[in-house]
């Protein structure tokens, strides 16, 4: 089996044992994530206390409400780069297949959990890459209607009514934003042995065969018919 | 005349209003003193001011606040916008009357209008940062204040300036501290033609319509209050020649309103806001509770097995 990758990504490989282990993540890959998962979860707290009163206390976690105001969008720069960093890693395996749409159309056999009823699938399914492409759409709105509303710097460069109508998008990408997380973090608990793909890079060959069978079969593939000349 | 501003007292003199007198908290619901002040205000007569930026002295004087040495920018007006020292600025305005062809020297001195529906505390997140007090003086706490500049956008009028010092706005304070015990504020007691007077909003009403009849009769058809409806009036009043079109007073706004995409943001997107976010977590706990954990079998244990050939070693 020769050609272009489907969708195998660097650092990906199958290892034989009872039982199977599939290398899913890299070190690097990981730590990348997890800036950015951290990144996020600061963005939201610190977010949410400047948007609504009644979560005003939580300003306490970082040193009150002046040194939550400089430093959340710094964060944000943070989880720009980070995420960016992830993007280039991750879009490829992330372009959109013709099984995604079956899998799709089928979203009712996905929810309860019937993973025979569905086509084989590469690396990743439509839903993570409704959260990919949702994380990295919202993050570039979220960024440049930020930067608009960041006085501290680029007060002079737009209007007040622009800077009114960037608080607003930058209000309701977040709340968009917050429930795409809820969805990623909710359906790495839900479908289990996801967890440690983030955590120490492996996942179980039953997990892959499960969920990524197409992924699993082409890391299979590759390794098989490797030769020594390569 | 308007008669004359009142001299300090010479024994200390306990402050008319303070904490207890509230009717508005930014970021918190408080219940609102009952009975309400008097309420207070300021009136501009546009046409009566010369021009001298005495105002202008006085309010740096009295708050302590030192300007800038600026830049000549081709107009009286200076500096050329309001700053955090400079709480009031008189704006310059050359106009030519197209129906006399006369030049008309049109001088309106900007500052916080102090709105019976203030869009800065409306839009403050910070609680407590933003208050006003029942006689209708909005004034803004500094120690509360987190320097996030949502008051310049619930601004109508672009009024407050965030300091580059230490990252708090600052604005007009109706010298609230004066106005507590029997003082006017310091900008009415240097003005030298009483185009600055100050008392209770209903004299400062009736005082107006004298003014306004005196303008009508000397040719000034469209001569006014300007006192808009859209922020529920406002305890910094003008008179103003041309009532008809304050914009030409240096953008002085026809018919200033909270804007709607403020009200948006602090209304509706807050609560929908939450409940989408509460939804979506509920959905989840939901989803577990119905359908349980999605695990790996054994079955496709075996299979990844048989596949990558394991069961054979």
């Amino acid at each position: 089996m020769s050609g272009k990758p489907y969708d195998v990504e660097k650092g990906d490989g199958v290892h034989r044992g009872h039982p199977v282990t599939v290398d899913r993540y890299t070190l690097a890959a990981r730590i990348n994530h997890w800036i950015t998962a951290v990144s996020l979860i600061l963005l939201a707290l610190s977010g949410m206390a400047l948007f609504s009163p009644q979560l005003y206390f939580l300003t306490a976690l970082f040193g009150g409400g002046q040194i939550t105001r400089a430093i959340h969008p710094w964060i944000g720069v943070v989880l720009f780069f980070s995420f960016a960093g992830l993007f280039i890693r991750f879009w490829k395996a992330n372009l959109w297949k013709s099984e995604d749409g079956t899998w799709l159309r089928r979203i009712r056999d996905v929810l309860a959990g019937h993973e025979e009823r569905l086509p084989e699938l590469g690396k990743y399914n439509a839903g993570q890459k409704f959260v990919f492409w949702g994380m990295s759409f919202l993050i570039v709105v979220l960024i440049s209607s930020g930067i608009v509303v960041w006085d501290q710097y680029f007060y002079p460069f737009t209007t007040i009514e622009q800077k009114r109508v960037a608080i607003l998008i930058h209000a309701l990408a977040a709340v968009a934003i917050i429930c795409v997380w809820i969805i990623h973090v909710y359906a790495a608990i839900w479908v289990r042995g996801t967890i440690g793909a983030m955590t120490k890079g492996k996942v179980t060959g039953g997990w892959a065969w499960r969920h990524h069978r197409k992924w699993l079969r082409e890391l299979v593939g590759r390794r098989t018919t490797r030769t020594p000349a390569e | 005349m308007f008669p004359p501003a009142p001299n300090p007292p010479i024994a200390p003199t306990p402050a008319k209003f303070g904490e207890k007198d509230l009717i508005r908290k930014s970021a918190s619901s408080i219940t609102p003193a009952s009975p309400r002040q008097t309420e207070v205000a300021k009136l501009i007569d546009v046409s009566k001011c010369i021009g001298c930026k005495a105002c202008q002295a006085a309010c740096l004087e009295w708050n302590n606040l030192h300007e800038e040495i600026g830049t000549f920018n081709g107009s009286y007006t200076n500096p050329p916008d309001l700053t955090p020292a400079s709480l009031t600025l008189m704006r310059f305005t050359e106009w030519v009357n197209p129906e006399t062809d006369t030049l008309e020297w049109l001088i309106r001195k900007d500052g916080c209008m102090h709105c019976e529906d203030p869009g800065c505390l409306k839009a403050c997140p910070a609680p407590g940062a933003i208050v006003q007090y029942s006689n209708g003086i909005v004034d803004f706490v500094h120690e509360n204040c987190i320097g996030c500049g949502y008051c310049i956008k619930g601004c109508p009028f672009n009024i407050p300036r965030i300091s580059k010092v230490d990252n708090k706005a600052y604005k007009c304070t109706l010298c609230s501290d004066r106005i507590a015990v029997g003082q006017w504020p310091a900008c009415a007691k240097a003005c030298p033609t009483q185009a600055i007077v100050f008392g209770t909003k209903d004299e400062m009403k009736n005082w107006a319509d004298g003014r306004i009849k005196d303008l009508k009769s000397r040719g000034y058809q469209n001569a006014g209050l300007y006192d808009p409806p859209g922020v529920g009036g406002t305890h910094v009043m003008y008179v103003l020649q041309h009532a008809n079109t304050p914009q030409i007073y240096a953008g002085l706004p026809k018919d200033p309103t909270i804007s709607p995409v403020v009200e948006i943001w602090k209304g509706v997107t807050k609560y929908v806001g939450f409940a989408v976010i509460g939804i979506a977590a509920a959905a989840g706990v939901l989803h577990h509770l119905v359908a349980g954990p999605n695990r790996v079998s054994e079955e496709d244990e075996e299979n990844a097995e048989k596949l990558t050939g394991s069961d054979r070693t």
